[in-house]
């Protein structure tokens, strides 16, 4: 393969570690020395520690060499989103509150990828909270589009896809609420996924809205995402949403899957406001599928509407409660000057939230309030059983349903940031998998006229990671929208 | 549902204990009205025989066994407070 080393697939690199073609540290400087060539540019991370994770690098070359391999992901570098606690570094959520907080303890995710040898690689930029869909609320720094640095990434995870898309590291892992993986994932160019909600242990992620959160992996190939979803999914004593399912080999399932499926289109998901090029290259995929002997069914979600306005119900709601914690009493920002212990709570607040925390904090406090609760809270969790269901009678007769990822690709920066309602709308695609715990993967299917990354998206039934990454490998393999490399 | 009045804005961020200044207090009551009117299309829907969905799956009775295990040492936990004094926080006066 003719691929620079930082460009090549953790499961290319694993082949190559395994023949002793290249070693782990000559990859991970490899990734560091693109990393220090392209950040100016695309400004993906918060924190690098070179060293470290040369150190980490080294370890695994000696492991490998007294036969003590721990598998494809040992020496494999791993960008990490900035809102996952790596015990010892910094964890800042892309926030003021947190600037100077440092983990205490490792997340369960973060655990597992140590047990397998994964170099973990910086912290990546993010909105504030993982609230949005830009990275354009981070309080430290925009993070560019790789295909346009005037775009931008997408959000909340845009750290995390850009510097993916970027060749600052292999893989990265993302978190994802209402889209924040998938959408950046579409719009730079790779693969996104969010697993079923319980797949993944919670445990060690920061909380935003804790019945739709799920943590997920960024590659540059569905083999690659399979082999890290692997490794990052089980039961965790430590969460007490993660659910006991069996973990089969997902990379395994991409490699052997085959048509015939049967794949729904839901005519909800095609209407005003998407995007003809978008519309165009999704088309085409479905095109694709039917070729390869798939049947393609017209179904229909009929609550897809209500799915958004739904969503920032729930998930304002809960992440006013969540973020309840940050009083500046125990850690995070404490406010310098307060006359008491309770203006202590309005003043530290007040300075280390950002603009869009603080609204959705006061829009989550207004629907739980008293008098509000039924007419807002409880009737959004009433819609949300009804949005679910939808996608269970569909799964009767579909093995997958197929939309786009994102109405549209990258945007400009700025232009969404003062209509919070259209930026919300960003996930209008993306949304109505996370209300209904489904799991969802968006893979690369083309490129704009303008030259921007266009995503599809795969929504599976319960746990049929396999077979949705299955789905996708196939897509992949008879294209090669997923080798295309931003012009940096 | 309820509003098309606008948010009580004094009222709900002193619920969620948070000082905004007048610039912001203007800003999130016309932002939030918007978004209050997008989310009023939930009326339409008919949810009076609809169980309400808290979790997509919900697993319930989750119990460990109830043994004593190790907590974060001390120094770990006050590593990150603002202001601490012989192992405690330290917070303004509470009472007189």
């Amino acid at each position: 393969m003719s691929e620079p080393l930082h460009y090549r697939t953790a499961t290319d690199l694993a082949r190559g570690l395994a023949a002793g073609e290249t070693s782990a540290e000559e990859v991970a400087r490899a990734v560091i020395e693109r990393t220090q060539a392209v950040e100016p540019k695309v400004r993906a991370f918060h924190h690098r520690d070179e060293e470290d994770a040369l150190e980490q690098a080294r370890a695994s070359d000696r492991r490998r060499a007294e036969g003590r391999c721990l598998g494809p992901l040992d020496g494999i570098p791993v960008g990490i989103k900035d809102v996952l606690a790596v015990e010892g570094q910094p964890l800042t959520c892309s926030s003021k509150m947190l600037e100077n907080f440092v983990a205490p303890y490792d997340a369960t995710v973060i655990r597992r990828l140590k047990e397998r040898g994964a170099v973990l690689w910086g912290r990546l930029n993010m909105d504030e909270f993982a609230m949005g869909s830009s990275t354009e609320n981070s309080a430290f720094q925009v993070t560019a589009n790789p295909w346009d640095p005037e775009r931008i990434p997408g959000g909340s995870s845009g750290g995390s896809a850009a510097a993916c898309a970027a060749g600052e590291a292999i893989l990265t892992l993302g978190s994802d609420t209402g889209g924040s993986i998938r959408q950046p994932a579409a719009l730079c160019g790779i693969v996104g996924m969010k697993p079923t909600y319980g797949l993944v242990s919670r445990y060690g992620l920061v909380a935003f809205a804790s019945s739709l959160d799920q943590i997920g992996p960024f590659a540059r190939s569905v083999e690659d995402a399979a082999l890290l979803i692997g490794a990052i999914a089980g039961h965790d004593p430590l969460d007490s949403t993660s659910y006991r399912a069996e973990i089969p080999d997902y990379a395994e399932a991409v490699r052997s899957a085959r048509p015939p499926w049967k794949i729904g289109i839901p005519g909800e998901y095609f209407g005003e406001g998407l995007d003809p090029e978008v519309r165009a290259a999704v088309e085409l995929a479905i095109e694709f599928y039917r070729a390869e002997g798939c049947e393609i069914i017209d179904i229909s979600l009929p609550h897809t509407q209500y799915a958004v306005a739904v969503y920032y119900i729930i998930a304002t709601a809960e992440a006013s409660s969540n973020l309840a914690r940050y009083d500046g009493v125990r850690y995070g920002h404490r406010a310098a000057e307060a006359k008491d212990a309770v203006d202590l709570y309005f003043q530290s607040r007040a300075e280390g939230f950002g603009s869009e925390v603080k609204r959705r904090i006061i829009l989550g406090t207004y629907v739980l309030s008293s008098g509000y609760y039924d007419a807002y809270y409880l009737r959004a969790q009433k819609v949300r059983t009804l949005i679910r269901q939808d996608f269970l009678e569909a799964f009767k007769r579909v093995d997958a349903v197929l939309t786009p990822t994102s109405p549209v690709p990258a945007f400009k920066r700025g232009e969404r940031t003062s209509d919070p309602l259209a930026m919300y709308l960003s996930d209008i695609y993306t949304i109505s998998a996370n209300l209904a715990g489904l799991p969802g993967i968006s893979v690369p299917c083309g490129l704009s006229s303008g030259h921007l990354p266009i995503g599809l998206q795969l929504i599976g039934q319960p746990f049929g990671e396999a077979g949705l990454l299955g789905m996708a490998g196939h897509f992949e393999r008879h294209h090669d929208h997923h080798l295309k490399r931003p012009p940096l | 549902m309820a509003s098309t009045h606008p948010i009580d804005i004094d009222y709900v961020a002193n619920l969620a204990r948070i000082a905004l200044t007048p610039g912001e207090k203007e800003r999130f009551s016309r932002q939030l009205g918007d978004v209050l009117a997008y989310i009023e299309q939930l009326n339409e829907v008919d949810v009076s025989s609809v169980e309400p969905t808290a979790h997509a799956f919900p697993v319930v009775n989750v119990w460990r066994e109830d043994e004593p295990r190790p907590g974060l040492p001390l120094e770990k936990v006050l590593a990150n407070a603002p202001a601490s004094r012989e192992q405690m926080f330290v917070v303004p006066k509470v009472v007189e």
